[in-house]
């Protein structure tokens, strides 16, 4: 049994952050949950994902954010409470239906979670989503820590179906990836199936139903904002004239201050986990038994600016300050030390920090970066593009897209030149096309493909562009942990009740004149392949089709033999220059391929002019 | 209670998770408050990993530079690089066996001196405890008790509040029946080997 499916209530255990929303999740009864993975969320998905093979949960992963977040809307408002998982950026791609959703609103709970990732530990930027909160009208609440993140989310669903409106739960990576003891709650049953009750004056979002709509979400606000003034995830603590307020992390960074520089006496702390709407009367008590207030909020002055205007609502002049020069940044994330000098700084405590060892003299470390793993096929497919542009004298412009591919853009490889978001490779290529006179050469990866390439190929074709998109297809979503997409045969994973999509069948169908399916591990007909769509004008597309190895080893699959370097090597090191493949190295000037890192893919003995490198038989052994 | 501040640096694919993961489960055991973060999102594209694991009465979940009181290294370069998370008062323990990086593989970087290296954190902390922990994790029996190894010379320095057979107990949950006797010896292997360092 799942160990997130434990009955005990009142046992202690220890989790992950998103193991604790998961479970979190069943103990609110949630009986429909719909993601696209994405760091920092993509464990809650991975163990409900687990949970529902074995329970009447129904899990499912979405082809992308806006999807997800259309599943949950339609079973919400069947009654049946739904989770809608997303990485912060996913809530750009779910926007469009979130911001009429909460017109709309809902019957069931819906709960909405934004995985927001400060300092972009494995993100494309570092949004702050509070913002959403007041873009869209609905209710945000942020849990502080680990066991707070599993109890808020119940909390968040009884306040949906309150409200009746979707609920925004905001956690940040270090509540993610933190990890704590969790008291367990007990699981109720499911209710999995609802019923629709037509109402479409109600539903169909018209202009003349939108603008009765439209009051009533604001009806909602005022509503929230009552409750948000009452809620017991907005609470102070202490009493003393010198004001703290923060959320999420940054209360545990607080607290922690507090205590080291033994001023709990002389303040006060407001901590918002009910942050849209801000508890507003709340905070103007709270201000006024206060001489000076600091806010101290990871990324946007979101609640510095709301306590502002309040102060400025009720004539208060105290001193209100948060970001800037001297006090918090709005770059990257927070840690205990600087937030206790902030706080000893700005409110006059004399306190002397820590020695730290003085590292002058300490040698540059060589760097660790990530690498594509031993015998990638997107290496090999990189490869493979760079020799066939190179033998047309191409001057080439390379969109990439969101994955592991996207590692491609470091030299040797040097593939990737431009990246804003998932699906960008392919609508940049319409514009660079048209707007430059180089070759442009586009890379996107399978499950980025299905999330959100296949519009921008339809523009493309359409509007008559000129560039080779390569659809890098490694039959998993390898990046985020190996979760499934359309393109996947689930049958090889034992799971029943899927059908596969073809990326072939919608390429061609789009109407994509020249298209061209490669196996990357064959070096040179993959570039005979790819030369063959580089001179095609319109658009063509390359197919390279080789499974993840990371997720062929997972799948117990059997792989290649290892190879060595024999002794016809002359020290070209084309291998090396040219794959940096990591199951390389060099000893006493030679090239030696660590055999247990080595997966057998033979792209480097096709490269080898002296034909030097060779698999390890029994006899060479 | 007293809060010791303890970081964990490896590369991906070394076990420091799991290692991690029993401090925490030995803590759940012997009901001392713990608290973990780690950062591990490129751990299998041979990324540095980083855990820290906070026993005591703080609320905080990471470790800000210069306040660890333990710093624990399964990779040499990668205990130099974590030095900045150290104060004169920490205790180091590192494995000295190095994986150098790609870089430095294909001859494009410089590793440090190991003697210079031990010599370096030495002289900046409060004490280092250096020695092979891939050949006890041999001498256990599977070089992924590696992990196991640096667990035993953590615990007999007496810096967590943790008592072996607490940890103990938690390496057994936490490992596969397989794998449990090569894991408590590799344990016991890493404990005499920091007593004796």
């Amino acid at each position: 049994m799942h160990k997130l499916l434990t009955e005990h209530p009142g046992q202690k255990m220890m989790l992950l952050g998103n193991e604790a929303i998961a479970r979190g999740a069943l103990e609110a009864g949630v009986a429909l949950a719909a993601t696209y993975p994405g760091t920092p969320s993509s464990e809650i998905s991975l163990n409900l994902f687990q949970i529902s093979r074995e329970s009447d949960l129904y899990f499912e992963y979405s082809i992308n954010e806006k999807v997800a977040l259309e599943v949950t809307a339609a079973a919400a408002n069947s009654g049946v409470r739904s989770l809608c998982i997303m990485k912060h950026v996913g809530m750009n791609v779910a926007a469009d239906a979130l911001m009429t959703l909460a017109y709309v609103g809902v019957k069931g709970g819906l709960v909405i979670i934004s995985a927001d990732d400060p300092y972009m530990f494995s993100s494309q930027n570092e949004q702050d989503n509070r913002y959403y909160g007041k873009l869209s009208g609905l209710p945000i609440v942020e849990p502080s820590s680990v066991e707070e993140a599993k109890d808020l989310v119940s909390y968040a669903f009884d306040l949906s179906e309150k409200l009746k409106e979707p609920v925004i739960l905001r956690t940040t990576t270090r509540i993610n990836h933190s990890s704590g003891i969790v008291t367990l709650g007990k699981i109720p049953a499911r209710i999995t199936g609802g019923d629709f009750k037509k109402d479409p004056f109600n539903y169909v979002t018209v202009p003349a139903v939108s603008r009765k709509l439209h009051v009533k979400l604001l009806e909602n606000i005022a509503a929230a904002a009552a409750i948000s003034d009452l809620s017991p995830y907005n609470f102070i603590r202490g009493t003393g004239a010198w004001g703290i307020i923060c959320n999420g992390v940054s209360y545990n960074y607080a607290v922690d201050a507090v205590a080291d520089l033994d001023i709990a006496a002389k303040t006060s702390i407001l901590r918002i986990g009910f942050s849209h709407p801000m508890p507003a009367a709340m905070i103007k008590t709270f201000l006024k038994g206060c001489e000076k207030v600091l806010v101290i909020e990871e990324g946007e002055p979101y609640m510095e600016e709301a306590v502002k205007a309040l102060a400025q609502e009720e004539g208060l002049t105290l001193p209100i300050r948060g970001k800037g020069k001297d006090l918090f940044s709005r770059l990257y994330e927070f840690n205990p030390a600087d937030v206790r000098a902030r706080i000893a700084g700005y409110f006059g405590v004399s306190f002397t920090p820590k020695a730290r060892p003085n590292l002058a003299d300490i040698p540059e470390i060589p760097a660790r970066p990530p690498n594509l793993c031993a015998g990638c096929s997107h290496r090999a497919t990189f490869y493979a593009v760079r020799k066939a542009a190179e033998a047309q004298g191409l001057e080439t412009i390379c969109p990439t897209d969101i994955g592991c591919y996207t590692l491609g853009f470091m030299p040797p490889l040097s593939m990737g030149d431009f990246l804003i978001c998932m699906g960008s490779s392919i609508g940049t290529s319409c514009g660079f096309s048209k707007a430059t006179r180089k070759k442009v050469i586009s890379y996107i990866g399978d499950s980025t493909f299905f999330h959100s390439g296949i519009p921008g190929l339809v523009n493309a074709v359409f509007n008559n562009h000129n560039f080779t998109l390569v659809i890098l297809d490694n039959g998993t979503t390898a990046m985020t942990g190996h979760q499934p997409h359309p393109g996947v045969d689930m049958a090889q994973m034992n799971m029943e009740g899927f059908q596969q999509v073809s990326i072939e069948n919608i390429v061609r169908a789009v109407g994509v004149k020249h298209v061209a399916v490669i196996r990357p591990y064959q070096v040179k007909k993959s570039i005979e392949a790819i030369k063959g769509a580089l001179v095609h004008q319109g658009v063509s597309v390359v197919i390279s089709k080789e499974a993840c190895v990371l997720h062929r080893k997972s799948l117990k699959k059997a792989g290649g033999k290892p190879f060595y370097v024999g002794d016809k090597c002359k020290n070209h090191r084309n291998c090396i220059n040219d794959l940096a493949c990591p199951a390389f190295y060099i000893e006493a000037d030679r090239v030696k391929i660590n055999p247990d890192q080595c997966v057998g893919c033979a792209v480097c003995a096709q490269i080898c002019p002296e034909n030097a490198i060779l698999p390890i038989t029994r006899s060479n052994a | 209670m007293d809060t010791t501040r303890l970081i964990i640096v490896a590369v991906g694919g070394q076990g420091n998770l799991l290692a991690s993961k029993v401090l925490a489960e030995a803590a759940l055991i012997a009901d001392i408050p713990v608290r973990m973060s780690e950062i591990h999102g490129m751990a299998q594209r041979g990324g540095v990993v980083e855990s820290a694991v906070i026993f005591g009465d703080a609320a905080s979940t990471i470790i800000s530079d210069g306040e660890a009181d333990v710093l624990v290294g399964f990779e040499p370069s990668e205990t130099l690089r974590a030095l900045n998370k150290c104060s004169a008062n920490t205790v180091v323990i590192t494995n000295t066996f190095p994986l150098p990086p790609f870089t430095v593989m294909i001859g494009k970087g410089v590793y440090p001196d190991l003697s210079q290296l031990r010599n370096l954190i030495q002289a900046k902390t409060a004490k280092l405890i250096a020695f092979d922990a891939l050949a006890l994790a041999k001498k256990a029996g599977n070089v992924m008790s590696l992990n196991m190894v640096l667990l035993g010379a953590l615990i007999q320095t007496g810096t967590l509040p943790l008592a072996g057979e607490c940890v103990k107990e938690a390496i057994r949950a936490a490992t596969k029946a397989s794998f449990q006797e090569i894991n408590l010896t590799a344990f016991d292997l890493g404990y005499a080997a920091a007593q004796n360092a």
